[in-house]
This record gives structure tokens, sequence and C-alpha cells, in this order.
């Protein structure tokens, strides 16, 4: 008896390894399932044998680990939700209040675990910090993003995020149409950036929306300088650090800050309005990358199929966050109209920071941001 | 008895060092203290004094203490060492004033308790809560300002509020509460009876300040001062608060070398400024014991 079921065992074992085997060669040709050695490297839903094989790949998997993701977050609570019943994946939600360093550095300790991040997150500072952690991937939707705002291969790729903008408060200050207007009388002690640009991200990209305004480049960030040099000349610039609390009060009515963060202060102050200049849209988005030793490989790819559907585009825009498809989407029409009215209007081509662009900016203003508003 | 080889102990044992003192063991009670120096004090003095020779990638450099010559870190310093030494003399002045008007009351009395106690409150209130209330009342859009604009526009001539002087009003807040705090004990120790002596032996106010309670209580003003100067050196919240750009302040610099989103990090370069507030720190508590000694001869 126990001979015979070793057999067997042995015959199943044999047969097993030859379906695999079948379906490894077939999956280029359109079959309709997807190996396991396939999916991991596959740099597209084709190389998985197409957009079905990889839903049913991922919905064998049944699995799904995401980390860093804030249920109030860019409408996260609803992605995971509506992704989870409509595949009948079950998501692992890690650590949702963590920062892109805490998701690079979750990569690298969980290594080849069952445990480790599926996908990530993260802010392009830590995208390009990390390029060898990612595996390559190009989502269906993949030549809506515009070139400057992927990676070619698909390492990483953005995902939402939003523009610089001047925020202000209606009632206190005039209505803005001109970056210059901001020199004038009317705004004397009443203009703040959201931080030190020495050090925040965006207070750093505040003064290089400045820049492009006051005709600058984005290789060359002195003007965006000279601009808030003259600000505090005319004695119009705070140095006090913009807050929710101090724009309450009306201490900064006028903040230099992200569109969709600038939005929210509306709830606070009725009249705030936010004004993005038509010569300076500075763009800054988060980034999506998929784990290269991602425990669920299908699951994995199948979540940025999904989020990168004009349902999971839809769901951030819900959560003020301008997807990075918004542009094609408005073009189709397949656009959420109701939530994109919510955010403040855009219209000319949105510029991006390169690395050695935004390299270029800090130095600058690291020597010469003390000298200029004090 | 004496052990082979170790001369030394055979001396001791004959012939007591120290002109006949015998070894003593007397040291030992000062041992935690010591310790607790050397961890705590020394310790990482230490490591940050030498930390400030490595730069990121861990070769050694002397480039970080060579870049405390920017522009920048040379205002940072003027302006904070200026900013502390105002807050300590005018903290130091209008504390001890403050202090004079609360012993001359009841020792027991109402004022005396509602004055001590608050001030072992507003001694702590420092960091973004005070710098807030102030934005809040005096500020820009403060209730305070918004009700006198309509007689005087104290901003006219700029918000001095997030600027030097704004800065140097509200360290005050809790610079005079702690000069009450420390110098209080001072003028207890003045007993009425000198002031009595001295008028009974013709000698007027100015006599009695000049030569009696002016040398008892100037080295206890002088060391109340320093320990002003040190507190308002060190502070940082408060300033981070009120002035966000610029970074005005040295502890600010450092803050601003060791955290950066946008990757403007020098942690070498922060610790060599930390020395730097150490040495400043230091040289003037140096020039402080020398004054101490001079204003401590009696006459």
């Amino acid at each position: 008896m126990k001979f015979g079921k070793l057999t067997r065992q042995l015959c199943l074992t044999v047969v097993a390894v030859f379906v695999v085997a079948a379906c490894g060669s077939t999956s280029g040709g359109g079959s309709a399932s997807c190996s396991e050695s396939a999916v991991k490297t596959a740099t597209s839903a084709a190389g998985c044998g197409g957009m079905s094989a990889l839903e049913a790949a991922a919905k064998a998997e049944g699995k799904l680990n995401v980390i860093a993701l804030p249920r109030d977050w860019a409408n996260y609570g609803a992605v995971l939700d509506s992704f989870a019943s409509k595949y009948g994946i079950a998501i692992t939600s890690d650590n949702p209040d963590g920062s892109s360093q805490d998701e690079v550095n979750a990569v690298q300790q969980l290594g080849t675990t069952s445990r480790a991040p599926d996908v990530l997150d993260v802010g392009m500072a830590v995208a390009l910090a990390n390029l060898n952690l990612f595996a390559p991937y190009k989502v269906a939707t993949w030549s809506d993003i515009l070139d400057s705002q992927k990676e070619p291969t698909g390492l990483w790729f953005q995902d939402y995020g939003g523009f610089m903008s001047v925020g202000y408060d209606s009632s206190k200050v005039p209505t803005i149409t001109n970056f210059d207007d901001l020199l004038g009388s009317q705004f004397k002690g009443k203009v703040a950036l959201n931080g030190n640009p020495k050090q925040a991200n965006a207070a750093l990209n505040g003064v290089m929306m400045a820049n492009l305004a006051e005709g600058g480049s984005l290789d060359d960030i002195s003007k965006g300088v000279d601009f808030f040099h003259r600000l505090k000349q005319a004695g119009n610039f705070v140095p006090v650090q913009a807050t929710t609390a101090t724009v309450k009060n009306g201490t900064t009515p006028v903040v230099f800050d992200w569109d969709y963060l600038s939005a929210a202060h509306g709830t606070d102050v009725p009249a705030w309005k936010v004004f993005v200049p038509n010569n300076a849209i500075l763009g800054g988005y988060y980034a999506q990358a998929i784990n290269k030793n991602a425990p669920h490989p299908a699951a994995a790819r199948l979540w940025e199929e999904y989020l990168y559907s004009d349902a999971g585009q839809n769901l951030w825009l819900a959560g003020l966050a301008r997807p990075v498809r918004q542009a094609a989407m408005e073009k189709s029409g397949t656009i959420d109209k109701a939530a994109a009215a919510k955010l403040p209007p855009v219209n000319g081509t949105p510029k991006f920071l390169s690395p050695d662009q935004a390299t270029a900016a800090k130095n600058y203003v690291v020597a010469h941001w003390d000298a200029a508003i004090s | 008895m004496t052990i082979a080889g170790s001369p030394a102990v055979a001396t001791r044992v004959g012939r007591p060092l120290l002109g006949g003192r015998r070894f003593s063991l007397d040291w030992i009670g000062a041992v935690p203290f010591l310790v607790y120096v050397a961890i705590f004090l020394l310790l990482p003095s230490a490591i940050v004094a030498i930390g400030a020779f490595f730069n990121a990638d861990g070769s050694f450099t002397t480039e970080n203490y060579l870049h405390l010559s920017r522009s920048y870190v040379v205002k940072a310093t003027i302006d904070t060492m200026s900013l502390s030494a105002i807050t300590a003399i005018a903290g130091a002045a209008l504390g001890a004033l403050l202090s004079y008007a609360i012993v001359t009351g009841a020792p027991n009395g109402l004022l005396r308790r509602v004055v001590v106690s608050a001030s072992g409150v507003l001694a702590q209130f420092g960091g973004v809560t005070l710098a807030f209330a102030f934005i809040a009342s005096i500020g820009p859009a403060g209730f305070v300002y918004l009700w006198a604009v309509h007689f005087f526009d104290y901003y006219a001539h700029g918000i001095w509020l997030f600027a030097l002087p704004g800065l140097a009003l509200v360290y005050l807040y809790f610079q005079i509460p702690l000069m009450v705090l420390v110098f209080l004990p001072a003028l207890d120790g003045i007993k009425p009876q000198w002031r009595e002596a001295a008028e009974s032996l013709g000698g007027n106010t100015w006599h009695y300040w000049r030569y009696v309670a002016g040398p008892i209580l100037f080295p206890a003003f002088l060391g109340a001062t320093l320990l002003l100067f040190a507190n308002a050196f060190s502070a940082y919240a408060t300033a981070q608060a009120l002035i966000n750009q610029g970074q005005p302040v040295l502890s600010q610099q450092i803050a601003g070398a060791l955290s950066s989103e946008v990757g403007a990090v020098e942690p070498g370069f922060a610790k060599a400024i930390a020395i730097e507030m150490i040495v400043i720190v230091t040289l003037v508590t140096v020039g402080y014991s020398l004054l101490q000694r001079r204003a401590a001869r009696w006459l």
C-alpha cells in the first residue's frame, strides 16, 4: 500500500511538472493562463498572457500586501475596498501612516518573505534612490502617462499628485490674476511658504514656481530666489511657518502650497481660493513601483492595472488628488467631472523637475536663501 | 610587606605624599557625579566634536569646521548671541525688579505666592504654543492688533514680530519668570537689619545699594544672567515656530543641516555648528567666572 501511494504521488508530480512547463511555453502566445515564473518577469499584461490570464493568476494568489496607504489619503480607503471586492483578493495593509522611506525599508528587511510589500507608493526622491528594488512593468494605459512622469522601462511611474499653487483668502486680499500682484502693497505682510525651501520639498517647489512665473527655467532657480528677495523687501513676505492654524487665524492669508493641500483650507476659510499661474504649472507627483521580490507578483501587477484604469483614477480624483491620466481621461470623457470640478482649474502644459534639476535648485537655494530673505 | 616591583606603593606606605596627608578615598563620593558628567556631557561633546571631522560618506575632512565661515552661519551666530545677550540682560533686570517688588511684600502674602507659582509655569512655557499665543494676540491678524490698529499701527514699518525684535519679546516671556525663580532666594538672603544698620551709620539709599546690598547680590545676579543667556542661546522650538525662514538662530541652523526632504543634509556640518555653540557658551562661562572673581571681592 505504501509503495502504491508513493507511486501515485510521483505520477502526479510528473504530470504537474508537464502541465506547468506546457503553460510556460505557451504563455507568450495568448494562452488564458500565466505561470508563476512568467508573471514574475512580466513587464506588461501581455507578457503574462493578457489581462484575463493576469486576473486569473492574481485570483489564484488570492492576496496582496500593500504598505503606507492611509485610508484617508487620496481616497485610498475606497481604492483598497473596491479592488478587494472586485477581484476577491484579500489585502494586507501594513503601517498605513508610514513614510516613503518606511516602505523601502520594509522591502529591504522583509526580502523574499511572504510578508514583504508587493507594491509601493513613494515620493520621487525615494523612488529614484531605490531603482534596484523594483520590477519594471507597464500598465495597459502606459501611453497616457507623460514621458516626464515615468521611468522608460516602467521601474516607476507617477500615480497622483498636483500642481504648485498660490492659495489665498479672497476676503483679505484682492483676486490674484498675475504673479507680480503679490508684490503690491495690498499684500503687505501676508505671503508665506509652506516650510523652509532648504528643508521642505513643498517650499522648494514654491520657489521654483515663482522662478517659472518670473521667466526662469527649471535648470536655474535664481529668479525664484530673487522674487522672494523682492517680496521680502516690499515687506510682503511673512517668515512664519504656514500651518492650518495660521491660515485659519489669518496670519498667512496667502500661502504657496500644492493645490490639493491648499484646496483643503476651504473648509476653514470659505473664501479660500487657489491660483495656479498659467506660465508656471509645476507638477509634484507620487510614484508607483512593484517590488521585484513581490510575494504575490500577479496580484501586484493586477493592482497597478486597476489603479491606472478609469475606475482607479477616478477614485483618486474623488480624494482631491490629481490622477496622472487626468488629461487623457478629460479628452476621452471618462473623467469624473464632478470630482474634477472641485480642483482648481489649470490651463497649460505642466512641467516637472528632473532629479538633476531638483538637485541644482536645492544647491542654489541652500547657498542663497538665507541671505535673500534676511 | 612591600609588593615586589612596586616601589610607588612602598613609598606611599612609608612616607605619605601630599605634605604628610594620608591617601584619601573621599573622592569616591563624587564618583556618581563624575560618571554622570562623563556620560551625559563629556562623551556626547566628544562624539559631536569628532563626528564633525567626517563627512556623510565617512571620510575625514576639516570642511565642516571651515563651513562655519559661511555668511549665513556667521550672521546666525551674531544674531543668536545678541538675541541671547539682550534677552538675558533685559530679562535679568526686569526679573530682578519684579523679585524685589515681591520680597518687599509680605513673605507669605498672596502676591508672592501667585507670582512665584506663575513664574514656575511660565518659565517652562515656550515653543510652538508660546509662539502661536503671540501670533494670535499681537500678530498681524491677532485680536490685539486688529483693535489697536484703529489708534496706532504698530506694524507700519514691517511686521517686527516675525523678526529678531519679536523673538526677543517672546523670549522675555519665559526669561523674566526664570529670573524671578533663580533670583528670589538671593534677595531673601538680604536682611532688613543691614539696611537699618547702614541708615543708623548715616548712609542713604544709594550708600546701602552701593556698599551693602549691591556687592552681596551682584554675584548672584551675574550667575542668573548667565543662566538666562544659556537658556535663550539653546532655545529652538519658539524661534522655529515664529521665524521659519532665514533661520536666524544657530539651533535652527543645526536642525536645517540635519533634516531635509530636498537632500540638503550635512550631518557633519550640523555637528560643527553644535561645537561652535559649545565653544561660545564655554567662553561666556569663562568670562563670567573671571567677572565673578572680581565681583565677589568685597567692596
